[in-house]
């Protein structure tokens, strides 16, 4: 079931890459397909940790939260990049994930490093460490908004 | 006069996706110490990158060339979070002590109220 | 208008190769080398789009996913001073 997924998943990326549809380029594209998938099946990678399919419904709406947010903070390094005083504070704290899975704690944990001005250096059990450019940034984070907004797109689980 | 709208539209995105990639080098520059200037760097991948490719895509049109453009800026986003995080944790395993105005590594974490347990998860499958 | 994006992108790698040549630790340097790899993608694109032959797109893709490589192998050599070493063992010896 997964390795079916998979499989058109790759197929359609190999489509739209190509651009190309004669029959000998679309051969080689089912036969590497086919072998990608045999190959991390034998690698036992095709889980809900690797390709959860579960998820997707809601991705799209999920990654549009996280791009307000992304721009929202990213305009806000701007302005302080662009500050000839330089206003930072660095800080570094500790939040725990409120996900179950590993596949949720590490979105949690992609979200705050892909938001601009948090860094997620370290991720133990559900305990994630972060560097924050400004004090603001580590109290947002501790107040838990995010946290709950993957929390809400990881149930309904895989 | 609509794809003159798009023209438009397209050249502001670009330039203003460009405007942030320098401010993101110039914030490399500025910044004292290598966390913070992964803050900087991170304004690069992020909005810099979405606003330029966003304009050529208005440029592109609706073809496999927008298409290729969606995997680049998705390729940002499943990258740059990886390269970040592995380019954090060895600093910072090679001893290279951030440069910080508070540390609260010390103090017991908040959130997440009904789970406490601090065990690793274990996979579900 | 693809020229104004490339000189842009031109500078910025400019201003990150002063950085990765300031250094100091060797973590600025990978740090720098991954921003110029990013920053060669959208350069790539833009040029793509400043000849009209976007097949410069299909180079720039390809270069990401390179540029991750060897940076993860950059850290990894620079963490442990072995490209072959293995996580699972230091948490079975550990354990």
């Amino acid at each position: 079931m997964r390795q079916v997924s998979l499989g058109l998943f790759l197929f359609a990326f190999w489509l739209i890459l190509s651009g190309h549809y004669t029959p000998f380029l679309l051969a080689i594209g089912l036969g590497s397909v086919a072998l990608a998938v045999y190959v991390s099946s034998r690698m036992r990678v095709v889980d809900a940790e690797g390709h959860p399919i579960g998820l997707l419904s809601r991705w799209l709406g999920y990654l549009v939260w996280l791009y307000i947010e992304i721009m929202k903070s990213a305009w806000a390094v701007t302005r302080i990049i662009i500050d000839p005083k330089l206003p930072i504070s660095p800080t570094m704290t500790k939040v725990r994930a409120s996900q179950k899975t590993p596949a949720g704690i590490a979105t949690y944990a992609n979200s705050i490093t892909l938001t601009p001005g948090t860094i997620t250096t370290d991720v133990k059990g559900n305990v994630l460490t972060i560097h924050a450019l400004v004090r603001g940034g580590a109290d947002d984070l501790e107040g838990g908004d995010m946290d709950r907004h993957v929390s809400g797109f990881e149930r309904g689980r895989v | 006069m609509m794809e003159q709208i798009v023209d438009i539209a397209s050249w502001i995105l670009i330039v203003l996706g460009s405007f942030f990639i320098i401010t993101g080098a110039a914030g490399m520059l500025r910044m004292p110490d290598l966390f913070t200037r992964m803050h900087a760097a991170s304004v690069i991948e992020t909005l810099g990158a979405t606003l330029l490719v966003v304009g050529l895509m208005l440029q592109a049109g609706f073809t496999l060339v927008s298409a290729k453009l969606v995997f680049v800026l998705l390729l940002f986003f499943f990258i740059g979070p990886v390269a970040a995080h592995a380019l954090a944790q060895a600093a910072l395993h090679a001893g290279v002590e951030p440069m910080l105005d508070e540390d609260r590594r010390n103090r017991e974490p908040p959130g997440g109220a009904e789970k406490n347990e601090t065990d690793p998860v274990e996979p579900k499958t | 208008m693809f020229f104004v994006a490339s000189a842009a992108i031109l500078v910025a790698i400019i201003l990150v190769v002063v950085r990765a040549i300031r250094g100091p630790t060797v973590f600025d340097r990978v740090l720098a080398a991954n921003a110029i790899g990013t920053l060669a993608i959208l350069l790539l694109a833009a040029i793509g789009f400043l000849t009209g032959r976007p097949e410069w797109l299909d180079v720039g893709l390809t270069y990401g996913l390179l540029n991750l490589i060897s940076m993860l192998a950059v850290l990894k050599f620079f963490r442990h001073g072995d490209l072959a070493y293995d996580g699972e063992e230091e948490r079975e010896t550990k354990a």
